[in-house]
């Protein structure tokens, strides 16, 4: 005997989908009304079996629109986006359900009962967050210690930097070489010194002010822009033929993958002094700048390497064949290709680093998630921990978003498969 | 004539297996030599060792009146010289077809940018795939990829070129357009030494062909004799086998 399973096709179509969007109506009713209006109508029924009533009418509901293909756009997408089994329908349904449960109350809590208005936490009075405690902060956060009346130097800094880097887009590709180098070699000095000031009439102002999202930036770029070339040398150096520089690389790169960067920080500060004639002074920034510089460069040393051992040995012999030394093979063959092919490892890298500076706050800077820590205990705006961290957290989100994305691009632009 | 590259006894070890034994080699310029024998016999490793991407540790060899040795300090001048194209194209894949061909040319020669892609489009030409120049190597077939690297190495203009089994990692269709290119360079009067399993090409392009069997030569002679009576029995064996 042929047990004929009801199943939908081409002429019964009709009445299958319509009683099958009816079904799921239903669930998707019962669990709107459960979470929103708090209203069970399917009480009667033992617990379990109530709780898991919109789950079982979507699946039936699921079940009976599923067909192989129907011709209508809407439900064919569908059923082959959310439902092309079972299995499939579960999940699509728990999903659904999940995000139907928990997007409106982080929505409530993010916007419509949150506070924007005034200047004090007693303006908070709603139930969601306060984030007037973001904007008084507003500025702390952004430019740290740093005196207000001298905030227009950090702002000139980075609005050179951007019209710099935006330039270099646009200009042609001779005088790009050019501007690419003043950025490298003499944009950091400039930099620096309109920020720190002591000359051309500009207030000096010692690093320990310095703090907030500038702070991150400034820590962030050096230490990306130096650990490149570093881990790159390091690279090379760990597959070189000479044992003395094989050697001191392997060394160099396990002693700073092997140390956590919260204790490389706590040396720098500390422990380097130490070690420095009497009366020599580091600052305190530049000092934390290098460990960083070179604790990442060690991460990006094996990540480049991996690039470097992935190319075949083909592409050596035939750079060796046409006349090519060590460093034109290199240069000109061996990195561009090992580079591109570890982008996404060095976007890791990257990322992880500008995650890592809050940890500068052991030597006592405070960059943006510092002096988020700092606001939250002043005593005025206790309990403001949630909205400190949610916009740190938002910050650094974009920051490294934006960074993948272009790591992305970049492996876009400088693909050259078919 | 005289001697371009000379081989005198030499002798390469891979750790304990030795790759060459007692390998004495005399190539005159303009000559073409054609290298045969089954895999694993040394004739790769022997060419190799002509432009030192192998090193030998024992005999001599001397290119072009320089002996190469791990005390040569410009190996480099010497490569230069000396073009190679390999069974795996080995093109940069990064690199368009025409930057393949200035790359060196530029960077090693010191050329002019400008005269650098006269030269290369120059070569292009020969090899046909001048309406390639601005691919990419991903882009081109088998045949075209090894014809590229042709022009590669004679953008280098060298005074002698190896084939390291040119043709082996293609399709049979496209064995033919490489093999038309490699005649024409050797009726223009190119040094060149081919290991191949190209029976038909050595006929129609070698001087003298070598037979080659676990590391040793065992065999020189000239074409016609090589091919109408071989003397030893091991390439009478062969030649019986892929011909």
């Amino acid at each position: 005997m042929h047990i004929n399973i009801i199943k939908p096709n081409k002429e019964n179509l009709t009445s299958f989908v319509s009683i099958g969007s009816f079904f799921i109506l239903i669930g998707f009713a019962d669990f709107i009304f459960n979470t929103f209006l708090n209203l069970n109508f399917t009480g009667f029924l033992p617990d379990t079996l109530s709780y898991l009533i919109p789950i079982i009418f979507g699946l039936i509901g699921l079940y009976l629109i599923r067909v192989e293909f129907s011709g209508n756009r809407l439900l064919d997408r569908i059923n082959n986006n959310f439902n092309s089994s079972n299995f499939n329908a579960l999940l699509s349904l728990l999903v659904i359900f999940s995000l139907i449960k928990f997007i409106p109350p982080l929505l409530n809590w993010f916007i419509f009962d949150a506070d924007f208005a005034g200047n004090t936490k007693q303006d908070c009075t709603g139930s969601g967050a306060c984030w007037v405690f973001v904007k008084v902060w507003l500025n702390r956060f952004v430019y740290g210690m740093y005196p207000d009346i001298e905030q227009w130097r950090i702002n000139t800094a980075f609005f050179l930097l951007f019209f710099l880097v935006g330039a270099s887009f646009f200009v042609p590709s001779k005088l790009k070489k050019y501007l690419l180098l003043f950025l490298l070699f003499i944009y950091p000095i400039i930099g620096f010194k309109l920020i720190s000031g002591g000359d051309f009439g500009l207030k000096y102002i010692e690093t320990g002010a310095w703090g907030g999202l500038s702070l991150t930036f400034i820590v962030s770029a050096f230490a990306l822009i130096l650990c490149f070339p570093i881990g790159m040398f390091l690279a090379l150096g760990r597959r070189s033929n000479l044992p003395a520089i094989r050697y001191s690389s392997i060394g160099f790169i396990e002693l700073w993958r092997g140390v956590p960067l919260i204790t490389v920080l706590f040396m720098s500060a500390v422990m380097f002094p130490m070690f420095l004639p009497d009366g020599t002074y580091v600052d305190k920034l530049i000092r934390v700048l290098i460990a960083i510089t070179l604790f990442e460069a060690a991460y990006m040393a094996e990540v480049i390497r991996g690039g470097l051992q992935a190319l075949p040995k083909g592409q050596y012999e035939a750079a060796k064949s046409l006349g090519m030394g060590y460093w034109r093979m290199h240069f000109l063959i061996v990195l561009p290709q090992a580079l591109k092919l570890v982008i996404p490892g060095i976007a890791n890298t990257f990322l992880a680093l500008v995650k890592d500076t809050p940890l500068i706050f052991v030597v006592g800077l405070l960059e943006l998630a510092g002096m988020v820590n700092l606001a939250k205990t002043n005593p005025e705006w206790l309990g403001m921990a949630m909205e400190g961290y949610v916009f740190a957290g938002l910050v650094f989100w974009v920051i490294c978003y934006a960074m993948s994305r272009y790591s992305q691009n970049l492996e876009k632009k400088l693909s050259t498969e078919r | 004539m005289k001697n371009i590259i000379e081989l005198k006894n030499v002798n390469k070890w891979f750790d304990k297996f030795q790759a060459l034994k007692d390998v004495n080699l005399e190539v005159k310029q303009q000559e073409k030599i054609v290298i045969c024998g089954p895999s694993g016999s040394g004739k790769s490793t022997l060419i190799r060792c002509i432009n030192r991407l192998e090193e030998h540790q024992d005999g001599q060899i001397i290119v072009d009146g320089n002996e190469i040795s791990e005390n040569t300090k410009d190996i480099e001048k010497i490569r230069a010289e000396v073009g190679m194209v390999f069974q795996q194209f080995n093109l940069f894949p990064h690199l368009s077809i025409l930057d393949n061909c200035t790359l060196a040319p530029i960077w090693v020669k010191k050329m002019p940018k400008k005269q650098a892609e006269e030269v290369a489009m120059k070569n292009l030409e020969r090899v046909q795939i001048s309406d390639q120049a601005k691919k990419f190597p991903g882009q081109l077939s088998g045949g075209q990829q090894q014809r590229c690297a042709l022009a590669r190495a004679l953008c280098m203009e060298p005074k002698i070129m190896l084939f390291d089994e040119p043709t082996s990692a293609l399709d049979p269709e496209m064995i033919k357009e490489v093999l038309d290119s490699m005649v024409d360079l050797a009726k223009a009067g190119m040094t060149m030494i081919v290991v191949t399993h190209e029976m038909g090409f050595a006929k129609e392009v070698a001087d003298n062909m070598i037979f080659m069997d676990e590391g040793r030569i065992v065999e020189k002679a000239k074409t016609k004799d090589f091919f109408n009576n071989p003397k030893s029995d091991r390439t009478k064996l062969f030649l019986s086998q892929i011909l």
